[in-house]
């Protein structure tokens, strides 16, 4: 075993070059830095979706798109950045930075890993050609109820099989993650010594493992009753459309979490390296995590408060609901209670991530609202629902993944980012998106429906500011790109340390990390565990 | 737990994951393209699952070798039992899906829809004739639908095919008890009889079905009954088929003198999917055919 070991790491060294190393590597880093590419790229595409249904809210009426095509684009939109932006930037951080902070040699199944990413770039052709089908691409909202989905053209089997190929990637990859953070870590990295963003995705991955493979379900029940008579959401033949929204937010609501819970670890992984302190109550961060993950899963149908449930089912997922309140406050109380009296200093990624904890908090008081049943009859369906899950989204998760980019893109590429630039970034991003998002909590109160290309000329004066904040929120990103693109080519040599306050295996490793990392675990002595 | 992996085997680069990928993409694209009536569908569903059969072949071939070839130790064999223990799990989330299609639909839909709890306007003004009954043989809207004159009685054919899988079961651990004393007839036999039996219920799964839709009119269009029945029944046997391919493949690489006393987890990796297969069956046999 030993020799035969010896023997690989000696010919490891000569991988393959040109496309054939991507094509075929086994190594988490090269897979790590191809999903978080592919997730820059694809946030671009749905980015573009969103300028265009702005620019059609832009005023009242129907100036550039038709209507069809304003469906296809919030449905499009909806689906790139959740199933090709968000989570394959998670599974990106996590193949970068798992087997770096647990200090293993790499992730514990790389064949499979090279295959979770590989289907993505496939899946994607199969739901982005949809938009040149005769029918166009799907335009019944990203939740695919029915009967409205059936009424999708040549775009609908293409739909469902890209929604059950995405799946197959993230099962995979989530089980590749257990089984990295489970058998791999390093001698004396005991559970309660994991960086929170370890332990986050490891939540995430069980989420993942429990959720995706219902809606895999769900979409297949979709795919009979369109070609081949059954009746699972019809009820002519003894079915229930709402039953779809059941079993669709059965893993919907997880799927939420699954978005925002590496988020937290990452937050927890900046906001002490710049307040200079530990993180506080690095123990309760752990417990609401696992709290919130198993809260997602019996508060679905407060999605669904409107479509005619039984009083005690809109009572039970009314409480649930606002119990999440309970350790998602933790967490918030935990990040504040860290910066308390820290000696800290505001780059890039801490200003992201303190925009974070407040642009998220704002988010989860928004949810709050909305998971109240009485007061939700008024919101559902409104621009309040737009508002208060793109605060959590946009600024919740992508803002952490910004964060997160800056915070490790010098552990990565081992020079520093341009801090001017990133700076301009961060103001320019976070007065837009304020701009942007912000005036549709008001639009939503006032009455205006989502999902409709034109609106009462009563809220013309707030979508024209709404839309121009997303048009300069959606050019500051481009400043992100020139940022990573300039960090890659040059800059300043990054330390191996790189930020002061930095703590954790990775920032023992050299900058950049080197293509194998730990191939012998590191010291017991070096791991301080994520109390720091 | 986490010691001494510092030999963990990283293997190379891998032309496979890529390739099937490809494989799998052909068979999507070529299956929506049949469901769409395009006449270049099935030769391209076709053409996808045979590149995928040949990059199974080439992927788990190599896994074969290295394991044969002695590369995985205790640290490898770990992460492989638990990817097959979430992989089972997450089968068992896609099973859950149907079986709550099937509790819903039975318990609260098909009352509803005669006018339980507050729904009574539902019935009133939907299809005031219909009245809740299990098996659901008489639907609500009275065209369109492929009527069902019966539904298959548990204690027929599926009480037979219990006791099959449930031998099967037992057969499955018999071998692995040949195995782990190292008597290599008594493993072979015991797997031969395991894929025996799963060939056997397969086949009498398809003489149902068949019977279902020439004889009793139960077909995929016969309503919500028909629709549980089918997806859980149809989703199930389709897991037994590739249970059996498993095995198939497991009884081969015994024949072939491969796995050891201590070293066999593809063998265990297949016996737990027969087991999962198994335990969903009983689900089955309970909530779809006898209850």
């Amino acid at each position: 075993m030993s020799e035969a070991a010896a023997h690989h790491d000696a010919h490891h060294e000569h991988h393959a070059t040109g496309m054939m190393r991507w094509l075929t590597t086994t190594n988490h880093k090269d897979i790590g830095t191809m999903y978080l590419i592919f997730s820059l790229i694809m946030f671009f595409i749905g980015g573009s979706m969103a300028m265009i249904i702005r620019l059609e809210l832009f005023q009242p009426g129907l100036q550039f798109v038709n209507p069809q095509f304003f469906n296809s684009m919030t449905t499009m939109h909806a689906l790139v950045m959740i199933f090709g932006a968000v989570m394959p930037a998670w599974t990106g951080f996590a193949n970068w930075l798992v087997p770096l902070m647990i200090g293993a040699p790499d992730m514990a199944l790389p064949r499979l890993n090279n295959w979770s990413f590989w289907i993505l770039p496939f899946a994607f052709s199969l739901l982005l050609g949809t938009l040149f089908m005769p029918g166009g691409a799907p335009a019944g909202g990203w939740t695919m109820y029915p009967p409205l989905v059936l009424q999708t053209g040549e775009a609908f089997p293409f739909l469902i099989f890209a929604v059950h190929f995405m799946g197959a990637s993230s099962i995979a990859g989530a089980i590749n993650i257990i089984a990295t953070v489970f058998n791999m870590r390093a001698p004396g990295m005991t559970l309660m010594k994991l960086p929170l963003f370890v332990w986050t995705w490891i939540i995430t991955a069980f989420l993942l493992i429990a959720s995706i493979p219902v809606l895999a379900g769900a979409v297949t029940m979709l795919l009979t009753d369109k070609f081949f008579g059954t009746s699972f959401f019809s009820a002519a033949g003894g079915g229930d459309p709402v039953m779809f929204q059941h079993i669709f937010w059965f893993f919907g609501h997880p799927e939420v979490y699954i978005l925002i819970l590496p988020a937290f670890g990452i937050a927890s992984a900046i906001i002490p390296t710049f307040a200079r302190k530990p993180l506080f109550g690095y123990s309760s961060m752990v417990y609401a995590a696992a709290a919130i993950a198993f809260l997602s899963f019996i508060v679905w149908a407060h999605h669904m408060f409107t479509v005619g449930m039984p009083l005690a089912g809109e009572l039970f997922f009314m409480y649930a609901t606002v119990l999440i309140a309970v350790p998602t406050g933790v967490k918030v109380f935990n990040w504040v209670a860290t910066m308390w009296q820290g000696s800290m200093t505001f780059e890039t990624p801490m200003l992201f991530a303190i925009a974070f904890v407040v642009l998220f908090t704002i988010g989860g008081f928004s949810g709050l609202m909305l998971g109240v049943t009485p007061v939700d009859f008024q919101y559902h369906d409104t621009y309040f629902v737009v508002a208060h899950f793109h605060y959590v989204l946009v600024t919740g998760a992508i803002y952490s993944l910004i964060a997160g980019t800056y915070f490790w893109l010098p552990k990565m590429t081992g020079h520093m980012y341009d801090e001017k630039l990133g700076k301009l970034h961060f103001w320019l991003s976070t007065i837009s998106v304020n701009v942007l998002f912000f005036p549709q909590h008001f639009l939503g109160l006032a009455g205006m429906p989502r999902r409709i290309p034109d609106y009462a000329v009563q809220f013309a004066d707030w979508n024209m500011v709404s839309s121009i904040g997303g048009f300069v929120f959606g050019a500051s990103q481009l400043l992100f790109v020139i940022g990573i693109v300039k960090c890659i080519r040059g800059g300043e040599k990054a330390t191996a340390q790189v930020w002061e306050g930095a703590h954790g295996l990775e920032w023992t490793l050299p900058s950049p990390a080197p293509y194998h990392t730990f191939s012998e675990p590191p010291p017991a002595a070096s791991i301080e565990g994520g109390m720091r | 737990m986490a010691t001494a992996h510092a030999h963990y085997y990283v293997p190379d680069a891998s032309r496979w994951p890529i390739l099937t990928t490809i494989s799998i993409f052909v068979i999507f694209y070529g299956g929506a393209l049949t469901l769409n009536h395009h006449s270049i569908g099935p030769i391209t569903l076709g053409v996808g699952f045979l590149s995928l059969f040949a990059m199974l072949f080439g992927w788990f071939g190599d896994v074969i070798r290295e394991s044969e070839g002695g590369r995985y130790g205790h640290w490898e064999d770990v992460s492989f039992r638990m990817g097959m223990m979430w992989f089972i799990f997450s089968e068992v989330m896609f099973f859950a899906a149907f079986f709550g299609a099937l509790f819903y639909s039975r318990v609260l839909s098909v009352e509803w829809l005669s006018g339980a709890g507050a729904k009574a306007a539902t019935h009133e003004f939907l299809w005031p004739h219909f009245l809740a009954d299990w098996p659901l043989l008489t639907l609500p809207r009275d065209y369109g639908f492929t009527l069902a004159k019966d539904v298959i009685p548990a204690w027929g054919l599926p009480a037979l095919n219990t006791a099959i899988l449930l031998t099967s079961g037992g057969t499955v651990t018999w071998a692995h008890w040949g195995l782990k004393v190292n008597k290599r007839a008594h493993l072979i036999v015991g797997l031969a009889f395991t894929v025996a039996l799963g060939a056997l219920f397969v086949y009498l799964q398809a003489g149902e079905y068949h019977h279902a839709y020439t004889e009793l009119g139960l077909t995929l269009n016969s309503g919500i009954y028909g629709a549980t029945f089918f997806l859980l029944t149809g989703f199930h046997g389709f897991h037994v088929t590739l249970g059996t391919i498993m095995l198939a493949v497991i009884l081969f690489r015994a024949m072939r003198g491969h796995f050891t006393e201590e070293h066999h987890f593809a063998f265990e990796a297949v016996a737990w999917y027969w087991h999962f297969v198994d335990v969903v069956w009983i689900g089955l046999f309970i909530f779809v055919y006898w209850l």
